[in-house]
């Protein structure tokens, strides 16, 4: 096949991929701008005939997404901020200061990374009964303010520091917070925009969890929401996919500003386990 | 080591929370397992039995567990090599020296990936409307007459698997890239030279070179796809005739349905125990290839 055939074809399935990807998002963007019940037709149409934000208002009005979506906000913000704050100090002694039991801890951590999460969840459940947290934010942010692959990541990150650099400040008389505060953190900085952008949709994409401890609805995120939603309005198309284009577009713009950062947290992440 | 307690005030409290909120559960679940912890025992801890391996010896004769297993065994088998064979794929696709806009392409490739699972469930399951749904209409134009994909038994799990490619492919692909970019060029440059097609140039180089990385992906993907949940919640509840009900969704309904949570987490260490044998075993099969 000639070079440029061979391009044609590339760019063909290319694109065909691409299509795939993006046409159900597409799909639900215009889809939230019908008219009630205009989706439900033969064949189904794919642009609305007359674009309306009546489902959005309703979403706002009636279904009082508002909360959710604040609630959904400030429980990734806050647990990002925690987790960061946390697992980079830990990050940063597992790579950088010596302590006894350093290395066995850390085999310890690297092999708990092949138990599933759900395998702590019903006593995790139950300590939070016990905590009288079952039904607070508390017990959504409390078990996410660290967690092994985050102390991971950082641990990486942490190694390439130059010891001279914290070696050299100590000589000058630097306490191990200053040299932490001034010096590991400005150097951790790209890592951390990592770690948090995992941390962000990580909190803001879990479901398991928070549908299991928020019973109260005031409380629910956008996903337990939503899910809620669909099961009591089925039929009501239009509503629906406003409601996942609200729940979606946060995240996916998040993505698309700090994409290069996520990436490479898949790949530390990869090269890791 | 003079920097000794500044060093253990720093891991101390990410050491703390992981410990309280992981270590501990996943032993206490152990304990529970062991148990017959239920509703009674949640009002009242007194009435809390040991009971040894019954829970086991009973969810091994339970023929709902049973078809939780299966359904998530099909998915796994199914699933992975599907979504693996997408993500080398695009990959190779994204990779090509002939590509334009590949950076464009490969963000809009791993889209799906970023979105909130419950959101994108919501929006397939109008996709695979059996009457309004633009799958069974594209699937119109090629003859094919309407399937009803979440109602019927047999294509409600092919269903969700479609899906679950489609959300989590980008994923590997991603890994994938990076893997191929660090193919030393010169090696296909000295197949070309030696007159190798395209597709020995895939079979000599490129797959060998891969091997590590799709060993590590694919023990990664079959764990993550055995913790199958939020897609059958969201999309069929299970449904129909238990026909997606995942082992996580039973052990979800046996836990915060019925309370019986002494059950339910016999349910997760088998889990946990499956995916341990089917990662031994990845990897064996891994080092008897590399033998040969």
């Amino acid at each position: 096949m000639s070079t440029s055939g061979a391009r044609a074809l590339l760019h063909a399935l290319l694109l065909g991929a691409a299509a795939i990807t993006l046409f159900p998002l597409l799909w639900m963007l215009s889809v939230s701008f019908m008219a009630g019940g205009e989706a439900s037709a033969f064949p189904p149409p794919l642009l609305p005939g007359h674009a309306t934000l009546a489902n959005y208002r309703q979403l706002f009005g009636q279904q009082n997404i508002g909360r959710y979506l604040t609630n959904s906000l400030w429980l990734a913000a806050l647990t990002t901020l925690l987790s960061l704050l946390f697992n980079s100090l830990a990050g940063y002694a597992f790579a950088k200061l010596h302590f006894r039991g350093r290395e066995p801890i850390l085999r310890v951590l690297l092999a708990a990374l092949v138990i599933p999460s759900q395998v702590a969840m019903l006593p995790l459940f139950l300590l939070m009964k016990w905590l009288g947290l079952v039904n607070t934010y508390a017990a959504v942010v409390v078990p996410a303010m660290a967690g092994i692959f985050g102390v991971f990541l950082v641990r990486q990150y942490a190694l390439t520091i130059p010891d001279e650099l914290l070696e050299a400040a100590r000589i000058d008389g630097a306490s191990e917070l200053r040299i932490f505060t001034s010096i590991v953190l400005p150097a951790l900085r790209p890592i951390l925009v990592t770690l948090a952008v995992f941390t962000f949709l990580g909190s803001w994409n879990d479901f398991m969890w928070p549908l299991i401890v928020l019973t109260d609805q005031d409380l629910y995120t956008l996903p337990i929401a939503l899910a809620t939603l669909s099961r009591e309005h089925v039929q009501d198309y239009e509503l629906m996919m406003a409601g996942a284009v609200l729940t979606v577009l946060p995240v996916l713009v998040l993505f698309l500003a700090l994409q290069r950062y996520y990436i490479r947290g898949i790949l530390m992440g990869s090269v890791k386990g | 080591m003079k920097t000794a307690p500044a060093a253990w005030a720093f891991a101390a409290p990410a050491l703390l929370i992981i410990t309280v909120f992981f270590f501990v559960p996943v032993l206490a679940a152990l304990a529970v397992s062991l148990t017959d912890f239920d509703l009674y025992a949640l009002a009242d801890i007194r009435n809390l039995r040991f009971v040894g391996l019954h829970n086991y010896w009973r969810l091994l004769h339970t023929p709902d567990f049973w078809r939780a297993l299966t359904n998530t065994a099909y998915f796994v088998v199914v699933g992975v090599p599907l979504s693996l064979a997408a993500s080398l794929a695009t990959a190779l696709l994204v990779n090509s020296r002939l590509a334009y806009l590949a950076g464009l392409f490969r963000t809009a490739l791993f889209a799906p990936v970023v979105t909130t699972l419950v959101a994108v469930a919501v929006v397939w399951r109008y996709l695979l409307h059996t009457r309004y749904g633009l799958i069974n209409y594209a699937l119109a134009h090629l003859g094919i007459h309407p399937i009803d994909w979440l109602g019927d038994p047999h294509w409600a799990l092919p269903a969700i698997i479609l899906f679950a490619v489609w959300k989590n492919f980008g994923y590997n692909m991603v890994i994938f890239l990076a893997a191929l970019q660090s193919i030393p060029a010169d090696l296909y440059e000295a197949a070309r030279l030696d007159g190798a097609s395209l597709w020995q140039e895939f079979g000599r180089i490129t797959l060998p070179m891969l091997r590590p990385t799709l060993l590590l992906v694919s023990i990664l993907t079959v764990a993550g796809y055995f913790q199958l949940f939020a897609e059958p919640y969201v999309m069929t509840q299970g449904g129909p005739l238990q026909s997606t009900v995942s082992v996580l969704y039973f052990m979800y309904e046996e836990g915060f349905k019925w309370w019986n949570l002494g059950s339910a987490s016999a349910v997760a260490f088998l889990l946990f125990l499956i995916i341990l044998a089917v990662t031994a075993l990845q990897l064996r099969l891994a080092r008897d290839a590399q033998a040969r």
